[in-house]
């Protein structure tokens, strides 16, 4: 449980092309005067990811470190946990004191999320141009992350995408939970994500923090096939899954 | 005992471990042309089993003849007590010291038997992640005494101790990831199928049996007698590995 005594561990995952990287990047400019960061990040093929940061100049270089999952993003993140908290424990032994490790999961599909056993908190990102739909589509990434990103909300207009509608269908998947659209090119947004991470840092600190286990998928909506009504359900463990 | 269901754990793939992410030498014989369609896999597999394989599963059972009984029952009840790990006995301090060390010269013997640099730090790698992971499934005191670093059979050799396998059950459980592992990495760097994938391994049943005897005849022995069974362009192939730049495996 959290007790400060280590570094917040804060995972973030989402599908491929979203902004993983660029919102590790913004994070890290944003926080550089505040917190001791570090980053791991999770590639399909070797360490694209960390040398995008590394060239990025965001960080320390030694303190972004790579690992390979052996064409199985989702696995090192949930079912095998034990390269990456191996790296993360490596990375605050060699830097310790550090107050914040970021790890950044490979570009995977909606159902990966991060264990219990590797983050303390996790955010998934989405972005517009992937389709104004997806925030609707829920899973457990967007439906119980500790906070859903909505990213590059700027090229709304360019891939007819409605920001407004997309980000008020993310919070109703949410249920309240917090959503954030977000934009490299608009300062402001990229504040508001920077004051989430300080927030989830202030409560890990003190002590309040519970990490939370989006777990398996979310509570979803079946339209019925004569367009009457329809059904919200969950899918029990073990239960087989259907396809949507 | 409990150790037909231990066996199976410990020789399950999905035993969170971090080995699907290497395999063992497979991405890059197939990027070098050395292994092309399923009868090369098979030659590949049956070559591993007979190699390193074989020379693995013998330092595993050696590791696991190098844990001092009178260690693995003293460290038993320590386990619920700080007080009382601290307070251990002259004894069971010696019997740490004297399994750490006949551990240390078995990674040394082992290593010397890995030309490949690479692959030494690979070995260590995977028993690291190993270890890390077995502390956390199933806590023992040995795990905790055991030197850093360690070749990833050695890590096995204890870990089969503390879970109650036999010595020759622990060199088997080596030799099935020594094919399982390159054989379902296959899966997804070949033009081949899984049914064929599992076929292969199947087929070796015998040999690894054999093998397994085998193994555990050299590691109840000298450790320096064991061959060294090293193939050299397994090893070729892990250095060319490592600066390859588009890989989907770490090995």
């Amino acid at each position: 449980m959290s007790n400060g005594k280590r570094a917040l561990r804060l995972g973030i995952a989402g599908p491929v092309g979203t902004g993983k990287s660029s919102s590790i990047a913004n994070i890290c400019t944003a926080l550089a005067d505040e917190f001791r960061i570090g980053v791991i990040t999770n590639d399909i093929y070797t360490d694209e990811d960390a040398r995008f940061l590394k060239a990025a100049g965001v960080l320390p270089e030694e303190r972004i470190r790579a690992v390979e999952t052996g064409a199985c993003p989702h696995t090192a993140i949930r079912d095998d946990v034990s390269m990456n908290l191996l790296a993360v424990e490596g990375l605050e032994e060699d830097f310790d004191p550090l107050d914040i490790v970021l790890v950044e999961s490979g570009g995977d599909n909606l159902t990966a999320t991060f264990s219990p056993a590797l983050v303390d908190a996790q955010l998934f990102v989405l972005d517009v141009a992937g389709g104004g739909d997806v925030a609707r589509k829920g899973g457990p990434g967007i439906g119980r992350a500790d906070l859903l990103v909505i990213n590059k909300i700027d090229l709304g207009e360019h891939v007819d995408v409605d920001v407004e509608q997309m980000l008020a269908d993310a919070r109703e998947a949410r249920e309240g939970h917090p959503v954030l659209g977000v934009s490299r090119k608009i300062p402001e947004t990229v504040e508001a994500l920077a004051d989430w991470v300080r927030e989830v840092h202030a409560r890990f600190v003190k002590g309040d923090h519970t990490p939370v286990d989006p777990g398996p998928m979310a509570p979803h909506f079946h339209a019925d096939e004569d367009a009457e009504g329809g059904y919200m359900h969950t899918h029990g463990e073990g239960e087989a899954a259907h396809s949507h | 005992m409990r150790s037909r269901s231990a066996l199976l754990v410990l020789a399950d793939g999905r035993l969170p471990t971090g080995g699907y992410a290497h395999s063992a030498g497979l991405e890059q014989a197939i990027r070098q042309g050395w292994v092309t369609e399923i009868g090369g896999l098979r030659d590949f597999l049956r070559g591993r089993l007979h190699t390193t394989g074989l020379m693995n599963a013998a330092f595993a059972v050696a590791a696991w003849n190098a844990v001092d009984e009178f260690m693995l029952a003293e460290a038993a009840p320590a386990r619920s007590s700080n007080a009382e790990s601290t307070s251990e006995s002259t004894s069971g301090t010696a019997s740490t010291t004297s399994t750490a060390e006949a551990l240390l010269t078995l990674n040394a013997e082992l290593i010397a038997r890995t030309p490949s640099p690479a692959l030494r730090r690979i070995g260590a790698w995977l028993g690291t992640l190993m270890l890390r992971s077995m502390r956390s499934i199933h806590p023992h005191p040995l795990l905790e005494t055991l030197p850093k670093d360690l070749q990833q059979p050695l890590v096995y050799g204890a870990v089969g101790r503390v879970l109650g396998l036999s010595d020759a059950d622990t060199a088997a459980t080596i030799l099935h990831e020594a094919v399982t592992g390159p054989a379902t990495a296959a899966v997804k760097l070949m033009h081949i199928d899984p049914f064929q994938a599992h076929g292969a391994i199947i087929d070796l049943a015998a040999d690894l049996d054999e093998a397994a005897e085998r193994a555990t005849d050299f590691g109840r022995g000298d450790p320096a007698e064991i061959p060294a069974l090293s193939a050299p362009l397994s090893d070729f192939a892990a250095e060319l590995h490592e600066g390859d730049n588009v890989r989907l495996f770490a090995s």
